[in-house]
């Protein structure tokens, strides 16, 4: 049997025993021909850093032109690329496939598989991913550029676009295939893969959360791709859709985008709080409260947020009734929202608690996601959103509910279960100093961002009028600053893939679940015959 | 509630000041605010005070939740040695937590839809006025009321050599229209949104309105403001390249010096120009080039070159060029290129300004083709 690092590196001793299991081809037909799940949560994660450093250039391309009041450093049309790369690449090409990879890497072992469903297909998955990000990036260097549209991608303005917007379009059709074969792969490993013993009621958090986020994957996906297909047709072959001029209405697009735009929201943060909810528990060495009122929450929060997708669109001319209905709607999401923050309030509450950095970004993310949650709620007010849809106090909140809820939360997973893949821990002090860095420069970025949005300042726009000039300045050095210290976080994973202090199987000492108890770093192949799961704390 | 929030933001404000000293910023802290404008309108007051009142029982329940938190952060640490309990569910606390929420939410909701039901209420406006979006300037059509007739177009004022940094920024950088939208004081004023090309979005912070301009549709929204005064705003959808570029400025005045204004611009409509005239090369020229760079200049450039790959070049174009392609030049100005930026023109521009601008083209830069297109010629091929 071969033991190998699956995050790379030492290639592998490969297995002699008479198994039909062999252990990895060796170079780069390993990672293109692979089916093991080890593998591709592996490629999924490196990939989805790249693209996350890809993004941020982008992010630093705006956040430059923005220091000043002016144009300086590039024109409108090129910062309007950059804001809508930045935004599809950030949402499908980092946070997606970073919690895809946790998924892929920590799913089987957590429920007792020896891999993904459908091994294959897994493999298809992921290789779609550099294909449609290279249409993305692609679309940058042909004539007209890229789609200068925002993500939203609102007709009219995405009919005027050029070429760019087609390679866009395409490049959302692949992201959509690889995420509902993700998707049908994540539900049926869960669901017909468990060891013996463990019920659905049973399973870790993270399971449940990816397990209903794969369900809204299925069912927004192809909601997307419609919505993209009819910009294509409008584009090209003389539909009418979303041109009143021909009988259609370019709202329509917005209510369909917006169907899929608002679960996507939950598909991001799901995963997110699933993260959380394994690493909170672990760090107060106490089970986590409430954890069928969990469950449950989960589950409204995805069902209610089918729902609610108008309340992006409040600004549109949807009627009073409409307006109200979408407000009351939206309200609803608190509640269930609040009740896991205060589930892992209490489940901190009386434990035996220690801040590793894993702990430390779990800390981080439930400060800030909190602040999202309130700005959320404040936005969700028809009457006082008006005054604020378009401004930067929707990127400001969004912001929190992404970077400081997705990313944070995706930092916590990735410290704590680094030392489960690389079989060695990483360097505490610099991840302690990675988080006290992100979380400085994050809010500074993004906390001012409130104070211009209410001020008034919009979104999307290169240049400003002066009284803006302070916040976007302070603003600005925060950006670079949260930009340049994701670089540690580089240097750290590379460095613990390198060797360091041995990890033992449990890692962590009050790490519950079938995932520690296996080897760190975890064979190539585990649970080849199902454990059998007796449960763990008090459930 | 309002006043501990300013007295709170206030506070903020000197902090942030001092922090703000330390990047030596030419521009003084004078136009620094931490929270929304104080609007000058009924529902804009009512709006603010609503968010002011989210925001403190945001605040509010964060201190709990989080003072919470805190002490459990620092009291049940296993560096000070404390044992983890063992309590995973309480049935009682679990039902607490999720009722409590909705009734504060509930509370929440009903000023909520009151406001909102109030901004809502369009009905018996005195004045109302067409805003028209378009890529990238405001139309403005005074359809009833006083001063019912009046258009004009309300295009960004500011000099480009401000934008590109090669003059010092004036302290109303940005917010500076050729024509502002001019209402009377205390008169409820009803804005109808509609669009030429994409949606454009038309916004005023302190009349907390911000209506989308849907292209082929029309929206409504209103105001009414009670104190005099120049109010700024800026488009809020994304419409394209100079989608920064097109500020709303509206100036509130008394009612005596609103009849005073309507008087002038009927008079100035009068005076209009005359479409029979027949205009000299060098006539139409200096006319052209001021709508040239009013309406054609922000794709097309003031050099006539475009963007490459985006927007199509005029200097030296066979269409702006060829004496054969005259035709086309003028229908292309006066229909526009469905599914390209190329807006047709022939609703917002009079004969005189579409003549004028085709024979800009035609002889400026290197077309020195020599031809005038009159006024009449455009009648003709409308």
């Amino acid at each position: 049997m071969a033991h190998e690092h699956a995050l790379g590196g030492h290639e592998g001793q490969v297995g002699h025993d008479a198994h039909e299991h062999h252990g990895p081809p060796s170079g780069i037909m390993r990672w293109i021909t692979t089916t093991n799940h080890k593998d591709i949560g592996s490629m999924y994660l490196w990939f989805s850093f790249i693209m996350f450093l890809v993004g941020g250039a982008m992010a630093m391309v705006i956040r430059a032109e923005l220091f000043q009041p002016g144009l300086q450093i590039v024109s409108p049309e090129f910062f309007n690329q950059m804001i809508t790369l930045h935004a599809l690449i950030m949402v499908f090409g980092a946070i997606m496939p970073a919690f895809v990879g946790f998924s892929n890497w920590m799913i089987p072992l957590m429920i007792g598989a020896s891999d993904m469903a459908f091994a294959r297909m897994n493999n298809w998955s992921f290789w779609i991913l550099p294909v449609a990000s290279f249409l993305l990036i692609l679309s940058m260097f042909v004539p007209g550029g890229a789609a200068g549209t925002g993500w939203t991608m609102y007709p009219p303005l995405s009919i005027q676009m050029g070429m760019g917007m087609d390679l866009a379009i395409f490049g959302i059709h692949l992201l959509g295939m690889s995420s509902i074969m993700g998707g049908i792969n994540i539900i049926t490993t869960i669901l017909n893969m468990r060891a013996p013993g463990m019920t659905l009621m049973k399973m870790p958090m993270f399971c449940w959360t990816w397990l209903i986020t794969a369900f809204l994957l299925i069912a927004s996906m192809p909601v997307l791709a419609g919505a993209v297909t009819m910009l294509l047709t409008d584009r090209h072959f003389g539909t009418s859709f979303f041109n009143a001029a021909g009988g259609g209405d370019p709202v329509l697009f917005q209510h369909i985008f917006w169907f899929f735009g608002h679960p996507e929201v939950y598909i991001i943060a799901l995963p997110a709080f699933g993260v959380i909810s394994q690493v909170i528990p672990t760090f107060s060495r106490k089970p986590i409260f409430g954890y069928a009122s969990m469950v449950y929450a989960i589950a409204a929060i995805a069902i209610i947020s089918f729902f609610v997708w108008a309340h992006h669109m409040y600004v549109t001319g949807i009627p009073l009734t409409g307006q109200l209905y979408f407000m009351y709607a939206t309200m609803i999401i608190a509640v269930p929202t609040g009740v896991k923050v205060f589930n892992w309030v209490a489940t901190m509450w009386k434990g035996s608690l220690s801040f590793e950095t894993p702990m430390l970004f779990a800390l981080g993310f439930l400060f800030m996601f909190t602040l999202g949650g309130f700005s959320g709620l404040v936005l969700s007010l028809t009457a006082v959103d008006v005054m604020l849809q378009e401004t930067y106090y929707v990127i400001a909140h969004f912001h929190y509910v992404m970077v400081a809820g997705a990313l944070f939360s995706a930092y916590a997973g990735a410290y704590y279960w680094l030392p489960k893949w690389t079989g060695y821990m990483y360097d505490e002090t610099l991840g302690k100093i990675h988080f006290w860095l992100s979380l400085i420069f994050f809010n500074m970025t993004f906390f001012v961002q409130h104070f211009l949005g209410l001020a008034g300042m919009p979104r999307r726009v290169p240049d400003y009028a002066l009284q803006f000039t302070e916040f976007n300045q302070i603003s600005t050095i925060g950006a670079f600053g949260l930009g340049i210290s994701q670089l540690l976080f580089l240097y750290i994973v590379l460095k613990a893939r390198k060797g360091g202090k041995k990890a033992t199987a449990e890692v962590w000492d009050g790490a519950q679940g079938l995932e520690w108890t296996v080897p760190s770093p975890a064979p190539y192949h585990t649970f080849e015959t199902p454990p059998v799961f007796e449960g763990h704390g008090k459930h | 509630m309002k006043v501990s929030m300013k007295k709170f933001a206030s506070l903020a404000g000197v902090a942030a000041s001092g922090i703000g000293s330390l990047f030596g910023s030419t521009n003084a802290w004078a136009d620094f605010q931490l929270n929304m404008h104080e609007p000058v309108t009924e529902a804009g007051r009512r709006a603010y005070e609503l968010h002011n009142d989210i925001s403190l029982i945001c605040l509010a329940i964060f201190i709990v939740v989080f003072g919470i938190l805190a002490y459990s952060l620092i009291k049940h640490r296993k560096s000070k040695g404390h044992k983890a309990a063992d309590f995973h569910e309480h049935l009682g606390i679990e039902i607490a937590w999720t009722v409590i929420p909705s009734i504060i939410l509930v509370l929440i909701a009903i000023p909520a839809t009151k406001t909102l039901v109030h901004m809502r209420d369009t009905s018996e406006p005195a004045i109302t006025i067409k805003a028209t979006g378009y890529q990238w300037k405001w139309g403005y059509d005074y359809l009833k009321g006083e001063g019912e007739g009046i258009k004009f177009l309300s295009v960004q004022a500011t000099p480009k050599e401000q934008i590109h940094n090669q003059a010092d920024k004036a302290h109303n950088y940005m917010m500076t229209v050729d024509n502002p939208l001019v209402v009377p004081v205390n008169a409820k004023v009803r804005i109808l949104t509609t669009a030429n090309d994409v949606i454009h979005a038309w916004a005023v912070p302190a009349f907390a309105v911000k209506q989308d301009a849907v292209p082929g549709f029309i929206r409504d929204t209103w105001f009414k403001a009670d104190k005099e005064g120049t109010y700024n705003g800026q488009c809020s959808e994304l419409c394209g390249k100079d989608h920064g570029y097109m500020p709303i400025v509206v100036k509130v005045v008394s009612a005596a010096e609103y009849s005073n204004w309507v008087g002038e611009q009927k008079k100035k409509a009068a005076a209009g120009d005359d479409p029979a005239k027949t205009w000299t090369l060098d006539e139409a020229m200096a006319r052209g080039e001021k709508v040239y760079n009013a309406n054609c200049a922000s794709c097309h450039q003031a050099n006539g070159q475009g963007i490459p790959g985006t927007f199509p070049p005029l200097d030296g174009a066979k269409i702006a060029k060829a004496a054969a392609q005259k035709g086309n030049h003028i229908g292309t100005v006066l229909h526009g290129r469905p599914g390209t930026a190329m807006a047709a023109f022939g609703a917002q521009l009079s004969d005189t300004e579409i003549a004028t601008v085709i024979t800009y083209e035609r002889n400026a830069w290197s077309n020195k083709t020599g031809e005038v297109i009159q006024p009449a010629d455009v009648k003709a091929a409308r």
